[in-house]
């Protein structure tokens, strides 16, 4: 069952993108900044995760390092935004988005002088192993890549629309001023989505180290999460999923059919045939927003 | 006179203000919008600011609820001194804001618009109950509760607007423009239910409007402001007597002498 295993593997690597898309998302929803060193925020959290595992390094339990990796990517996340974004507030898009592009620059130099430039891998109790139903045989690191991804959008998607915080998180980015005017503390709860953003990317960048390798650089690959949000429609977190998962897919197939070369361009072609037919994406969440 | 006569003689009591604004200023950036407002709201009353667009009322609401910092002056609650104090300092403290254009949460539901309303409160039995007495006073909420506020129409989203203000369980509500570009019926049913709420639930108002009239008759006192500064004071009943609010706010006007109204004749459209 050939496509099976390009499908689970494509669906994999899918979700890593969602994951960062979903980033990408809760924070221009939120704070209307893009944060383009979404995929370095996945990149650190992978590498707190090595450092904190590895028999190298800290060495400790694998299930103690991973939360303790996301819980410090969220105050990381927070922290960045209370420091540094908050001061930023009035200033132009194009201030923010510099800022984040370079903060992405600074995040690979660090994690390089910290863990090196070489590729790493992490020592994952799920790295490696192999699943067989039948005659059909799936790594055990990426059908778990699936599971986490799934579970954790139904966490999300209870977070979001049952507690109180999660609502008031829409209502801010809903309508930032009434938001004010309820008493919710929008500055608290922009730091607050910066946070689980970080959190977010800590999930991601655990799931992509233990079906791979990690280096400084692999969180570059949050350009095509930026594709995948696109795709899917920014501003909606369904879409940012869905949008990685649909990248996700095209890639394994695209390099098994299509001649080496041609078949990087497809996502981005896809990218391309969206803006034009589609341009606010595939689950689009039209509406105007109010100043 | 008698000792007993002259008690008899004394004016009703005076309740005492909630508010009082004293020499407040604001700016829009460089632009000063308020120069140096004093005006004072008394528990249980409905106090309205009129005038003109431009005039400085949302800017006078926005600074009381903290949303904008102001330059000078002090703004006391009960003993405090609440100027440029943080939005949800202000609504814990039980001052809420319905903003001009309602303002609503538009892809929450009417339940979860209510819901954010109570956002400062943690008492899950009384929210459930102000609730219930919310969809008492808008009935058409409560058909809606699993809409989305969005899809409402213009006064039912000012309803949810109001609703959503009273979750906070404020004491003193700033109403800015509740009657804006809704029907003149439905103004009327809108303001209805404020007098309701003033007198039944005890919530003291203030109140912005343009609509000078609608104003004045549910209001106690009134303020007029022009180019951010206060030009008159009064009951509202005398305020509605006074030729100058006739004349300028309620487009009353004497006998023309032309005898008939000009507008009838003119053709200013092309």
């Amino acid at each position: 069952m050939d496509v099976l295993q390009l499908v689970v593997s494509g669906l994999a690597n899918g979700c890593v993108y969602g994951l960062i898309a979903l980033g990408f998302v809760l924070i221009y929803k939120a704070t209307e900044a893009v944060n383009f060193a979404q995929g370095d925020f996945m990149m650190l959290g992978a590498f707190i995760t090595v450092g904190l595992t590895n028999q190298a390094w800290l060495g400790l339990p694998f299930w103690l390092s991973v939360p303790l990796a996301v819980f410090i990517m969220g105050v990381f996340g927070y922290l960045l935004d209370l420091i540094v974004l908050r001061r930023m507030f009035g200033q132009s898009q194009i201030a923010v988005v510099i800022l984040t592009i370079a903060l992405g620059f600074v995040l690979r130099f660090v994690a390089g002088a910290i863990w090196g430039h070489e590729t790493v891998s992490l020592e994952s109790p799920i790295a490696g192993k192999e699943l067989r139903f039948g005659g059909v045989v799936l790594g055990l690191d990426e059908v778990a890549v699936i599971v986490v991804t799934v579970l954790l959008t139904i966490i999300l998607y209870f977070y979001f629309n049952r507690t109180k915080l999660g609502i008031a998180m829409q209502a801010a980015s809903q309508n930032q001023l009434a938001a004010y005017y309820m008493g919710i503390p929008v500055k608290r709860v922009h730091s607050l989505i910066w946070a689980l953003a970080g959190a977010v990317a800590a999930i991601a960048g655990v799931l992509f180290a233990s079906k791979g390798t990690i280096d400084p650089s692999a969180g570059l690959l949050g350009i095509k999460a930026f594709a995948a949000a696109v795709i899917g429609g920014f501003g909606s977190l369904p879409g940012a999923l869905l949008g990685g998962v649909i990248v996700g897919l095209i890639e394994p197939f695209a390099s098994r059919y299509i001649a080496a070369g041609y078949s990087q361009i497809m996502p981005y072609l896809l990218l391309f045939l969206i803006l034009v037919f589609r341009p606010h994406g595939i689950l689009a969440q039209v509406h105007r927003k109010k100043v | 006179m008698t000792a007993l006569e002259d008690i008899l003689a004394l004016p009703e009591p005076v309740p005492a203000p909630v508010l009082a604004v004293k020499n407040l200023e604001s700016y829009y950036g460089p632009i000063m919008a308020i120069r140096g407002v004093s005006l004072e709201v008394r528990e249980g009353q409905i106090v309205t600011v009129l005038g003109a667009n431009g005039a400085g009322k949302t800017t006078l609401m926005k600074t009381i609820s903290g949303v904008m910092n102001p330059q000078k002056g002090n703004i006391f609650y009960g003993n405090d001194d609440i100027a440029g104090a943080d939005p949800d300092k202000v609504v814990r403290a039980g001052i809420v804001h319905v903003p001009e254009g309602r303002e609503v949460f538009p892809l929450l539901t009417v339940e979860e618009n209510l819901g954010m309303g109570a956002f400062v409160r943690s008492d899950a039995d009384g929210i459930r109950a102000d609730q219930e007495m919310v969809y008492s006073y808008f009935p058409i909420l409560a058909e809606r509760r699993r809409q989305a506020a969005g899809t409402l129409s213009g006064g039912q989203q000012q309803m949810l607007a109001i609703g959503r203000g009273l979750m906070a369980r404020p004491k003193l509500m700033l109403l800015d423009e509740p009657s804006l570009g809704l029907s003149p019926l439905l103004v009327k049913e809108i303001f209805a239910i404020i007098r309701r709420l003033n007198r039944e639930q005890g919530v003291t108002m203030m109140l912005v409007e343009q609509n000078a009239r609608v104003a004045l008759e549910v209001a106690d006192y009134g303020y007029v402001m022009e180019l951010g500064r206060i030009v008159m004071a009064d009951d509202a009943q005398r305020l509605l007597q006074s030729k100058d609010v006739q004349e300028f706010y309620l487009g009353v006007q004497e006998q023309s002498q032309r005898g008939q109204k000009r507008w009838k004749q003119r053709k200013t459209w092309r």
